[in-house]
Formats: structure tokens, sequence, C-alpha cells
């Protein structure tokens, strides 16, 4: 509905205020586009640039900007990701510590920051400075005894509330296709789903500022999902400057590739697993091109990041560590342990969450999103407020699992018995007995395990954004945490088994607990979403140890496999099986002897196949078939006794060439032949004008024979991307295999539910 | 990481920009128990060359030979931050949720009030399958079609704003009501 209003004066400047007016060639939502014709158009574009390139300088210098715009597409996708990722770690700093008190001095400043200046802190309370207040001592100047704690408890549950409300109000009322991780539906993004508005601006700025919003509220999720969905929404705001990018949808999918690679290193500050979990996890097709790209926008981000510095001293992640205490080879037996854990947990928690979610899908449940993530947040900030590991953020309760004991450390699980004669320098534990402070907070944490694996299973999938990296290592780290103290204290106590002999002497080093609860995060992180180098990496570039990659390695794989044992799926291809996305996956591996005749439609019992001919259909046949089915194509064949194919045509394609000639071409009318040859049929003159339609025609469809067995075909579909595929016999057309039956008849030889592919 | 903060600074004093407040570098010394001498955290605003136990540690609380034994059980760090980057982000970061926030209370709100006074009542209820008149843009497709009228830039603004509304509609219809994507 362009306007061609004359009276117009505002030309160009407003012409992206009006719809645009779809041309041939573009897809339609909730439709997988065509990667071949994409990559062919791409060549084609290439080639035209090529060889004008040698009529001037001014073309010369196009066709050079024209092979730099990929790497100043990536550079801007890593400044914007690096900078919105500074802003949400930085308001996610000092909004989770509003729930708790605020600083008098600069209301801008976080606990950590407002007491960075003070020389009031002492060793024992390292927390406390007169410039911040909680909020009871702000409103009644009562520090101590119930009332204050009372009122504390209070008021952090009203601001859960009330970030929470606002979260999910602000996702419902601008950009519903904000909620949710996204790592699920840009997986089927990029192997060639159009979500039209998934990756849009609004979508962009919504999920910023309300994942800001649901990590501050305490609610048990991770900002690492969403991130990749900010990261590849800059991607598409950044496709749309250059035309090679934004009317090409299969090199856009290059780009959102490399973008995902951007989201996960800010997320982690580890650049190179950020590219191996684009790779692994994320990407469908990934040319090495995109590798070195991925590459390079993934430390443009990770820069930028650093110069704005969230966390001080240039750390990029919260839980960074820095400690290189040596391993031992009987410890692999608790890290192997701690992988059957998370390989368990893993299982537990895909199971659990999918009924839930199926649940919300299905029943009363889905009616009421606001109230849900009310009620939710109210439990969460209920039960997590008493202990004091389940209070604070769940990225300080890593950081603080994951850090070693020295001397100086203030907290309770550092509270070993020191014996006063040592006069050694105490900056390591040798063999010490735990204190009364450590065993209070081993079943603090034990208490702070239950709940977050209890309660992640009906956060994730709610209708804010959410993540689950962070929670899932979180209950790993726990679980470590606690098993390396109980390791640490069973060879103190029984320092004269033949096992701990050689290794614990005393005065040595020993056991570090913070290890396992590395070990333990790596176990669980991987039960549940199947990572396996991405993992290993993320996890050696966030410790910065070198040393560690075996017992991560040990657990990675033993959690995999138990999980596999259980469950084929991790939790991101659970999601996009309970959303029926046409997600071909290439992991699956398609083994039972069925035949293309198995597979193609018609049926038995079907009516006939949908089909054009060459040059006897008229307009008014066409417009009817297209009312009367919803099939996107027809193929077009010689004439309908012969049945030989020549070629395929699109529904979008026919619907918009027809219309067009409706409007511009003289003398088409319902009784003009449509015509895909080359030369128009031979008509008697008082026949209308025909109507050559070639252009839109397909010459070259994919076709198998009808023996063709179904393993080759599925192969087919994954390696070059198709969305149908012609079946013959002896050169005669017999049927149409489309991606849907395809991916509904690997459900049906899985047992799974083959009417729960929806889309196409 | 050191290597990388000179650098940073360097080119920082390259593109003449004013380095940070100098409250915002510190060396933080943490020193623990010793004989009689209670644990106490000393802070200073020095720089990373004079980061260590003898030049933060004032006044030093034993004597003589103790010192270095002291001073070996000392921890100091280095930390930098960036006062201004904090302030500024939350700054930004309220004013951009502040003016969403006031902008959902004017669509949920207000508009459906001025427009129900504009339009007259009848005309809201012909909206298709929407859930009534409680969905935020539910007159989306009769404001559309009352502006053909006046083709300039407040128009074009309105039209484009409509359009919006319709898709965001969708999105909603998809998302919440009908559970189709992102369930």
């Amino acid at each position: 509905v362009s306007s061609l209003d004359p009276m117009n004066g505002s030309g160009n400047l407003m012409d992206f205020l009006d719809e645009p007016f779809p041309d041939v060639g573009t897809y339609e939502d909730f439709h997988t586009i065509d990667w071949l014709r994409e990559k062919s158009r791409d060549t084609d574009r290439h080639r035209k640039i090529t060889s004008k390139s040698k009529e001037s300088i001014w073309e010369f210098v196009k066709s050079l900007l024209d092979a730099w715009s990929g790497w100043v597409v990536m550079l801007l996708i890593g400044l914007l990701s690096g900078t919105l990722a500074g802003v949400i770690d930085l308001a996610v700093d000092w909004m989770t510590d509003l729930k708790e008190g605020v600083c008098l001095s600069a209301f801008w400043y976080s606990h950590e920051q407002c007491c960075w200046t003070s020389n009031e802190t002492t060793f024992d309370n390292r927390d406390k400075c007169p410039q911040w207040q909680t909020w009871s001592e702000l409103m009644t100047g009562h520090t101590q005894g119930a009332g204050g704690y009372l009122l504390n408890y209070f008021l952090y549950i009203v601001w859960a509330l009330f970030f929470s409300f606002l979260a999910v109000s602000l996702v419902r009322v601008f950009a519903p296709y904000a909620c949710g991780s996204g790592i699920p539906e840009i997986k089927t993004i990029l192997s060639g789903f159009i979500i039209r508005g998934y990756l849009g601006k609004w979508t962009l700025l919504i999920k910023t500022v309300t994942l800001v919003l649901a990590v501050s509220s305490g609610l048990s999720l991770g900002k690492e999902g969403p991130l990749v969905h900010v990261a590849c929404c800059c991607g598409n705001l950044f496709c749309s400057l250059f035309s090679k990018y934004s009317k090409n949808e299969g090199k856009r999918r290059e780009v959102l590739s490399a973008a995902a690679a951007a989201g996960v290193s800010v997320a982690f500050g580890a650049p190179i697993g950020g590219v191996l979990f684009s790779l692994e996890e994320v990407s469908y097709y990934f040319p090495l091109k995109t590798l070195w790209r991925s590459f390079f926008a993934a430390l443009v981000a990770a820069f930028t990041l650093r110069s704005i510095n969230p966390f001080g001293n240039s750390r990029l992640v919260l839980f960074y560590v820095e400690y290189h205490t040596p391993w031992y080879m009987a410890e692999l037996v608790p890290f192997i342990l701690l992988g059957v854990f998370g390989g368990l947990w893993g299982t537990l928690f895909i199971r659990g969450n999918i009924a839930w979610c199926r649940r919300r899908k299905t029943t009363q449940l889905g009616k009421y999103p606001v109230l849900e993530v009310i009620v939710v947040t109210g439990i969460t900030a209920i039960l997590a407020f008493p202990n004091p590991y389940t209070r604070r953020s769940t990225s300080e309760l890593i950081s603080e699992l994951f850090n070693d004991c020295g001397a100086l450390e203030s907290s309770q699980l550092c509270d070993y018995v020191n014996d006063p004669n040592m006069t050694r320098p105490l900056d390591d534990i040798p063999d010490r007995p735990a204190g009364p402070g450590v065993y209070t907070a081993l079943w603090q944490l034990a208490l702070a395990l239950i709940f977050k694996i209890i309660i992640t299973i009906f956060t994730f999938g709610m209708k804010i954004p959410s993540g689950l990296f962070i929670p899932s290592m979180a209950v790993g780290a726990i679980a470590g945490r606690i098993v390396g103290i109980a390791v640490e204290q069973m060879a103190y106590h029984h320092h004269d088994w033949i096992i701990f002999k050689n290794w614990c002497r005393p005065g040595a080093d020993c056991v570090t607990p913070g290890l396992y609860a590395m070990v333990g995060a790596a176990a669980c992180l991987g039960g549940v979403t199947r990572m396996t180098v991405s993992l290993v990496v993320i996890m050696f570039e966030l410790t910065g140890g070198l040393e560690y990659i075996v017992p991560l390695m040990a657990a990675a794989v033993t959690s995999k496999w138990v999980a596999d044992a259980f469950g084929k799926e991790g939790i991101y291809e659970a999601h996009i099986q309970l959303n029926g996305y046409p997600f071909l996956d290439v992991k699956d591996e398609f083994t039972h002897r069925t035949l293309a005749t198995d597979v193609m439609r018609p049926r038995r019992g079907e009516p006939p196949l949908a089909v054009l001919t060459q040059d006897s259909t008229t307009v008014e046949d066409v417009e009817a078939l297209i009312k009367e089915t919803d099939y996107n194509g027809f193929p077009v064949v010689v004439s309908r006794e012969s049945e030989r194919l020549i070629g395929f045509v699109q529904r979008r394609d026919l619907i918009l060439a027809i219309k067009n000639a409706r409007q511009k071409q003289d003398g088409v009318v319902s009784n003009s032949v449509v015509y895909f040859t080359e030369d128009a049929p031979q008509l008697p003159a008082s026949n209308p004008q025909p109507l050559k339609l070639r252009r839109i025609l397909n010459l070259s469809p994919f076709t198998v024979t009808d023996h063709t067995p179904m393993e080759t075909v599925v192969d087919i579909f994954r390696k070059l991307g198709l969305r149908q595929c012609l079946v013959t016999r002896s050169g005669r057309l017999l049927g149409i295999i489309t991606k849907k039956d395809v991916l509904r008849h690997m459900a049906q030889m899985m047992n799974q539910d083959p009417e729960s592919i929806m889309f196409n | 990481m050191t290597v990388v903060n000179s650098r940073c600074e360097c080119l920082m004093k390259i593109l003449n920009l004013p380095l940070q407040n100098s409250e915002d570098i510190r060396c933080k010394c943490i020193c623990p128990p010793y004989k009689d001498v209670f644990g106490k955290i000393y802070k200073q605003n020095v720089s990373l060359k004079d980061c260590n136990c003898l030049h933060v540690v004032e006044p030093m609380p034993v004597e003589g030979k103790d010192v270095e034994a002291y001073c070996l059980r000392c921890e100091c760090k280095y930390e930098e931050r960036s006062s201004g980057t904090i302030k500024l982000t939350i700054i930004i970061y309220l004013s951009i949720l502040g003016l969403l926030i006031l902008y959902m209370v004017y669509l949920t709100l207000v508009e459906p009030a001025l427009k129900r006074r504009l339009f007259g009542h009848s005309q809201l209820i012909q909206s298709d399958d929407d859930l009534g008149d409680q969905q935020p843009f539910a007159n989306a497709h009769d404001v559309l079609s009352h502006s053909r009228s006046r083709p300039n830039v407040l128009n074009k603004v309105e039209h484009a704003q409509q359009r919006w509304k319709r898709q965001v509609q969708e999105q909603r219809k998809s998302v919440f009501d009908r559970h189709v994507v992102l369930s």
C-alpha cells in the first residue's frame, strides 16, 4: 500500500515509514528459505559487481566496499554487543543490590562500589560502611533485631515483585517475542526458518531492558542465552544497512552466526568459547569464512566490554578465578561422580521443564502469564531471603564457590580451624579441620541446592527473558563444593589411608574445593545443554588454567554419556520439538530402511497432486487452485497426459506475479492462458493475450526416484537445505516430499507424535 | 592483564581523554591477624608500581624485624574502576526504563480512554477476533481506515505506528494466546 500521491512533497525521507511492497523472491513469515536460490542470487550479484568493477574507478571502489562490508558489519556488531553487555552488567549489579539497600552518597552505586573508597571497612566486616544502608536502617534506624529483619524481608519481596511485574508487562505490551531464552528460536532461524520481528529493533530494546529487570528480581535465571538473542538482534540491525545482507537471507544468516559467537563471548568473557558455541550449538551451515569473521566479532565484543570495565579490575566476568593449585589422579573419581550427577540432573531438568512447559502450552496455566511470573517471583523471593547463599545474586554465589580459601577470605566457607602454632605463612590450606562455620555453610548450601533444582524447572520458559547457563552452573557449583569439602575433610581425618598417604602431606596442598565447584558447574551445564568442546573451552577461558582441562573434560564427557543414556536431546532441541519448529537436526541419524514412496504425497486415497501445465492452464484455473489449496508450490508438467516434469513454481511468486499482471499488463483477463515455455503457444486470434510466467519458474527442482532410500533423501534435505523434493518414476512425476513430511516421518520412526510438527 | 591496563592508559592519553578520577584507583591491602595485632584492611590511592605492603600499610603496626613477616602475610591488590561510566550507564538506563514505562501507561490506559471519547464507544467493538478491549492496540484497524485524508508527516508517523501496533498484536497472539511460538 505505497502512497503514490503526487502532492506528497516529503519524498524519500519518509519512505521508510511506508509499508514495504513485497517483491518477488522474499519469503512469508513462518516459512523456510530456499538456500540454493539465495546462494545463486549472491553469486549473481557478486559476478555483476566484479564485471562492473572494470569499467571505472568508482565501480572499482564500490566493489572494494562490497568486499569489506562483511568486516564492517562484524566490527559494528562487536561494538554494539559489547556496549549492551556492559550496560546490562552494570545495571544488574546496581539493581540487585537495590533490593536490599541504597547508597546514600550516590544512589547509582551498588553495595561494593559504595564502600569502595570508605575507610570504615574492617577485617571482620568487610561489607559494612556507613554510606550504604539497608532499607530498614534507612526507614526506621533499627539495624538488628526481628523488626529490622522482617522489614528488610518484606521490602526485598516487594522490590522483587515490582521488578518482575515491570518486566513481564513491558514484554507483553511492546515485544512479546522478547520472552524466553531465544536460543531454540535462533537455532531454527539459522537453519532457514523465517520469524519476522524476532530479531527486530523493539525486540532488541525490550529484551535488553527487561533482562536487567528479570535478573535483578532474584529469579533463578541467567542472562547468557538472552545475550545471544540480543547480539543476533544487533546483527540483524546492521545487516539492514547493507543490501548485500538485507536482501539475501542466506548471507544474513552467516552474519547472525557470527553475532551469536559475539553474544556468548561477552557473556562469559570467552571469545574462543563463543565461536565454538556458535559452531556447535547454534549454527546450521558454518562455512570457514564465517569462522574467521565470528572470531573477529567475538574479539571486538570482548575488547569493548573490557574497556567499559563493568566489574573493575578489567575482569570480564564476575567469577574469574586465577589459582593454579595442582590436582591429583585419585581426584578423578569424585570428578567422574560429579559428572554422573551432572548428567542425572540434566535429564531431570529437561524432563521436568518440558512437562511444565507443555502444561503451560495446553492448559489454563497459559492464560495467566503475568500472574504466573508474579507468583513464581513471590515464591522465589520468600524462600530465597532467609538463606544467605540464595539471597545474593547467583553470579556472586558462583564466584564465592569457585574461589579458593586463602587466609584472607572472610566467608563462612573458609572458617577453618587455624592452628596458632603454625609458623609458616598461611597462604593456602594444608589439611585443616573444618570449623563450625563450614558445617553451617554446608547445610545451608544443601538447602540452596534443593531449592535451586526445583525452582529453575518452573522458571525457565516463563514469559520474561530467561537463560539457564547460570542456574545450571550454580547447581553444579554447589554440589561440587559440597563434595570438595567432604573429600577434603576425609583426607584430613583419615590421612593414614593408602590413597591419601601419597596425596596429602601435612603442610602441603591437598584438596581444592573450588576446583570441585568448577568441575561440578561444567558437568551440570554439559548435562543440560549437551555441549562438548565449547563447554570445556568456555570453562578454561573462565579460569585461565590449562592444567584443569583434564578434570573438566572428564566431567563433561561423563555427564554427556549419562544424560544421553536417558534421552538424546539437549534442552534446546527439546524446546524446538515442543514448539514444532521445522528443524532438521544435523546430529540425528536416520537409519531406517524406508523408501521415498513411503513418505511422498499424495498417498493412496488422497486427491491427486495439484499441478500446473506448461501451456494450457488459464489465469482463472490458477487462481482457483491457489484459493482451494494451501500448498506452498506447484510442479509444472508438460501436460496432464504425459506428466513429464518441467519445473516448480512457488505459491507466493504466483500470487504476486498474477496480481502484478492484472494491474499492469493490458489484456490479461481470467481466460488468459498462463504459459511457462520460452515462446507463446499457438492460439486462435480470438483468445485473450497469454501471460508468460517463465521468469518465476524454477527450472531445476530436485528430484529423486521412488526407490531412493529415505536415508539419502534426509541427507539431501539436510545438506542442501531443501524445502521440497519431487519424486519421479521413469521420468513421470509421481509425488512430492516436503520438509514437513520428512520431519513427520522421522518423528513417527522415533515413536513421537508426528502431528506436533506445525510449520513448513 | 597489567600489560593491557597500561595499554589502555596509553590509548586514553593519546585520545586526550581525561584519565579517571583519582578516587577511581586504589591499592587494597588485607592483612590477617599477627601475634597480637588485629586484622585490618588498608586502602590508598596509589598507582600500580607503589601497590605493595610497604607503601600502603601506614602506620605500620609492628616494629623492626617483624615488618617482613607481617608484610609476607598481607595480600595487596591493585583495583581500578570508572565511576563516570557507572553513573552515566545507570542514569541512561533509568531514563530509558522511565520512558518505556510512561509510554506503556499511555498506551494501555490513556489512549483507549481518549479514543473512546473521540470516536464513540460503538466503533471500538467491531475489532475482529481480539480478546476484548483490554488488549492494547485493539483499535489499530479502525484508526488505519480513518486516516486517508492528510498525506503529510504526522499522518505517516501515525500510519507507521499503527502498523507497528498491528505487528505487536500478531506477535502477542502467537506467543500468549495460541502458544504457537515460544511456549
